[in-house]
C-alpha cells in the first residue's frame, strides 16, 4: 500500500479524487470549491487599502485560507514524506521539444530550474517566468473571476456555460503562450 | 475549530495534486503541447465525478453537516470572463501552476512558489485597484 502512494499517481485515481472535492466540500459546511479567492482574501486581509473590491468581511471566508494552507501541507506530504522521482516521466517528445526550443537541459525536479532559480532574478528569465507569470496568474483569475479549481472544475461540474468561456479563455492564453509566445522568447 | 475540516481536507486535496504531478511545470507544458493524456484525463474524469456527485446532491436535496440546504450559487457572466481567463491562461503556461498548485508547490519545498504567490497577490491587489476602470 505504502509503495503505492508512493509512486506517482495516474489519472484514473487522481481525477476522480479532485472531483469528489466539489461534493465533499458542499457536505462538510455548504462551501464551493475555488482557490484563486484565497488571494483575495489575504489581499483583503493585509492591504485592503480603502479599494472597495477589498473592503469585506474576510474573515467569514477564513475556512478558504485554511484549505490552502492544508494544500501547502499535502504538497510536504507528497513530495518530502512520501518521496518523488528525481525526474518526471513526461512524454519524450516533450522532452524533445523543450531542447530544442528552449534550451533546456535540465529535467529534474518539479519545474526547470534554468527558468525558476530564484537567482535568474538578476535577468529578464526570472522577471518573466517568476514575476510575470505570477502576477498574471492573479490578475487574470480574479478578473475571469476562478481559476481552474472554482471555473473548471467546480464550475463545469455544476454546468455553468460562463465558466465553460473561462476555461476556453484558459487555454486561448495558454496555447497562445506556449506555441506563439515561447518560440519568441527563446 | 470548525475551520479544522477544511485543513484536514485541503492536505488530501494537496496531496492528490502533488502525487498526480499537477504541480508541475513539465506537465502543464506537455498538456499545453498535446503530448500526453495525463492533465486531460484528470480534469476531464474530475469534472465528471462532479458533475455525478452534483447530480445526486440536487436530485436527493441533501443537506450538508450544519444542516444547510447545499446550493452552489451560479456563476455570472461578465467581459472579464474571457478576457481575465486568456490573461491567466499566458499566466498559467509560464509558471506552470495554477493557484491550488502554487500552494503545494510552497510546501513541496521549491523556493520559486513563494515568489509566485508575491507576485500573485501583487496581480491580485492590481486588479482589485483597477477594477472599476476594466472593461467588463
Amino acid at each position: 500500500m505504502l509503495d503505492f502512494l508512493r509512486q506517482p499517481w495516474p489519472w484514473y485515481v487522481a481525477g476522480p479524487l479532485i472531483g469528489l472535492t466539489v461534493p465533499a466540500l458542499l457536505l462538510i459546511g455548504n462551501k464551493a470549491l475555488g482557490i484563486s479567492s484565497s488571494l483575495r482574501h489575504v489581499c483583503a486581509a493585509c492591504v485592503p487599502a480603502g479599494i472597495p473590491f477589498l473592503t469585506y468581511n474576510w474573515r467569514a471566508e477564513l475556512w478558504n485560507l485554511f484549505f490552502v494552507l492544508g494544500i501547502a501541507v499535502g504538497g510536504f506530504f507528497g513530495y518530502q514524506v512520501l518521496g518523488h522521482p528525481d525526474t518526471i516521466a513526461i512524454s519524450p517528445e516533450t522532452v524533445r521539444d523543450l531542447q530544442a526550443q528552449m534550451g533546456l537541459t535540465d529535467f529534474t525536479g518539479l519545474l526547470p530550474k534554468e527558468l525558476f532559480a530564484l537567482e535568474n532574478l538578476a535577468n529578464w528569465k526570472g522577471w518573466v517566468f517568476l514575476v510575470l507569470g505570477g502576477f498574471l496568474v492573479g490578475f487574470g483569475t480574479r478578473y475571469a473571476g476562478g481559476c481552474t479549481s472554482g471555473h473548471a472544475i467546480s464550475g463545469l461540474s455544476n454546468l455553468q456555460w460562463v465558466s465553460l468561456v473561462a476555461v476556453i479563455g484558459f487555454f486561448i492564453g495558454g496555447l497562445l503562450m506556449t506555441w506563439v509566445f515561447y518560440p519568441l522568447l527563446f | 475549530m470548525k475551520n479544522l475540516k477544511y485543513l484536514v481536507l485541503g492536505v488530501l486535496f494537496g496531496l492528490i495534486l502533488t502525487k498526480s504531478e499537477v504541480i508541475s511545470w513539465w506537465r502543464i507544458q506537455e498538456m499545453f503541447r498535446f503530448q500526453s493524456f495525463h492533465l486531460y484525463g484528470i480534469i476531464g474524469s474530475a469534472i465528471l465525478v462532479g458533475m455525478l456527485s452534483l447530480q445526486l446532491i440536487k436530485r436527493n436535496h441533501v443537506k450538508s453537516l450544519n444542516g444547510e440546504t447545499i446550493t452552489l450559487a451560479d456563476k455570472k457572466y461578465n467581459h472579464g470572463t474571457w478576457i481575465g481567463g486568456i490573461i491567466f491562461g499566458l499566466g498559467w503556461a509560464l509558471t506552470g501552476a495554477c493557484p491550488g498548485p502554487l500552494f503545494a508547490q510552497l510546501g513541496s519545498g521549491v523556493a520559486s512558489a513563494a515568489v509566485l504567490i508575491l507576485a500573485a497577490l501583487a496581480g491580485t491587489w492590481t486588479y482589485s485597484a483597477l477594477r472599476e476602470k476594466l472593461p467588463h
